[in-house]
């Protein structure tokens, strides 16, 4: 039973961290608090891809002379991938609420809301 | 060890990521962000994956902050308002059965750093015993990121620089325009 709770802690904290990330996109109205939420999300991704690519023992994958176990690469370089992405989607999402800033005076949700009338 | 560590630094993570949701000092919050980066920076060093780590240091907790505080300087916003009658019922209640879903998902995975699990047995052994015969680099990651999937990463440079040019496009020639009116 604890060997079962160590051994997937790492993927239920991931899943607790995602879940955070996804109820401050949800629940506040702040646009910058929003695309904090959005990174926490996609942090909690990359721990969980990372998670799996672990291998006890095992070491970095760096190719040397006596050594038998290596991690496995392959999400290291999907998540080396997503890392950039992520922060290339992330300074685009803060040129918007920039922009929304000059327009509306405001980055607030709702009073974004109000002024539009659209809810 | 190095599992002591891990669960003392996943458990410092969650602690952040709560005190990112309670704060409403967008300063706060964007610090506090910054911390978890790094916190994951270092995971990643325990978990094998150095090239992630300092990636993950280097780009998600500098770049990504300072960019955060250059939008904090040019929107001058410095605490989130809260409204009064906000409900938070509907928002927990998605969020409580989609991480039970979650959950429930993980339930049969294999266990952490299991050595046969289905992952670690397709693809990787094949990067892993040809990759110096093949191109020569004695760092997996370098040699499937630059040879391997060399395409993938020329498609991820394509991707930076769409992402560059709309934020060009979006604040460009505006940054020093309010300014100006205040002059007037």
């Amino acid at each position: 039973m604890m060997d079962y709770i160590i051994g997937h802690y790492n993927y239920w904290i991931a899943i607790f961290l995602m879940m955070v990330g996804f109820y401050i996109v949800i629940s506040r109205g702040n646009l910058v608090k929003k695309i904090i939420g959005l990174n926490i999300f996609q942090v909690s991704v990359f721990l969980l891809y990372i998670t799996m690519s672990t291998v006890k023992d095992g070491a970095a994958p760096i190719i040397t002379e006596g050594v038998k176990l290596y991690s496995n690469p392959l999400p290291h370089v999907l998540i080396l991938t997503a890392i950039v992405v992520g922060v290339a989607t992330t300074a685009l999402a803060l040129a918007l609420v920039i922009r929304i800033k000059e327009a509306y005076g405001t980055i607030e949700e709702d009073e974004i809301h109000e002024q539009d009338h659209s809810l | 060890m190095d599992l002591y560590i891990n669960i003392i630094l996943l458990a410092l993570m969650a602690i952040t990521a709560l005190a990112i949701l309670r704060m409403t000092n967008i300063f706060a919050i964007v610090m506090l962000f910054g911390i978890f980066s790094f916190l994951s920076a270092v995971l990643f060093v325990v978990m094998d994956a150095v090239d992630v780590a300092f990636t993950e240091a280097a780009v998600g907790a500098g770049i990504s902050t300072v960019l955060m505080i250059a939008t904090m300087a040019l929107i001058k916003n410095q605490e989130e308002k809260r409204p009064l009658g906000h409900r938070p019922w509907l928002p927990l209640l998605v969020v409580f059965i989609t991480g039970a879903a979650l959950v429930y998902g993980t339930l049969d995975i294999p266990a952490f750093g299991d050595p046969n699990a289905p992952a670690q047995k397709h693809v990787a052994p094949y990067y892993l015993e040809k990759s110096i015969s093949d191109t020569g680099v004695p760092n997996v990651v370098t040699s499937v990121l630059a040879s391997y999937r060399g395409f993938d990463t020329l498609g991820e440079v394509v991707v930076v620089f769409t992402a560059g040019i709309a934020v060009l496009i979006l604040i460009g020639g505006r940054l020093t325009r309010p300014t100006k009116r205040r002059d007037k």
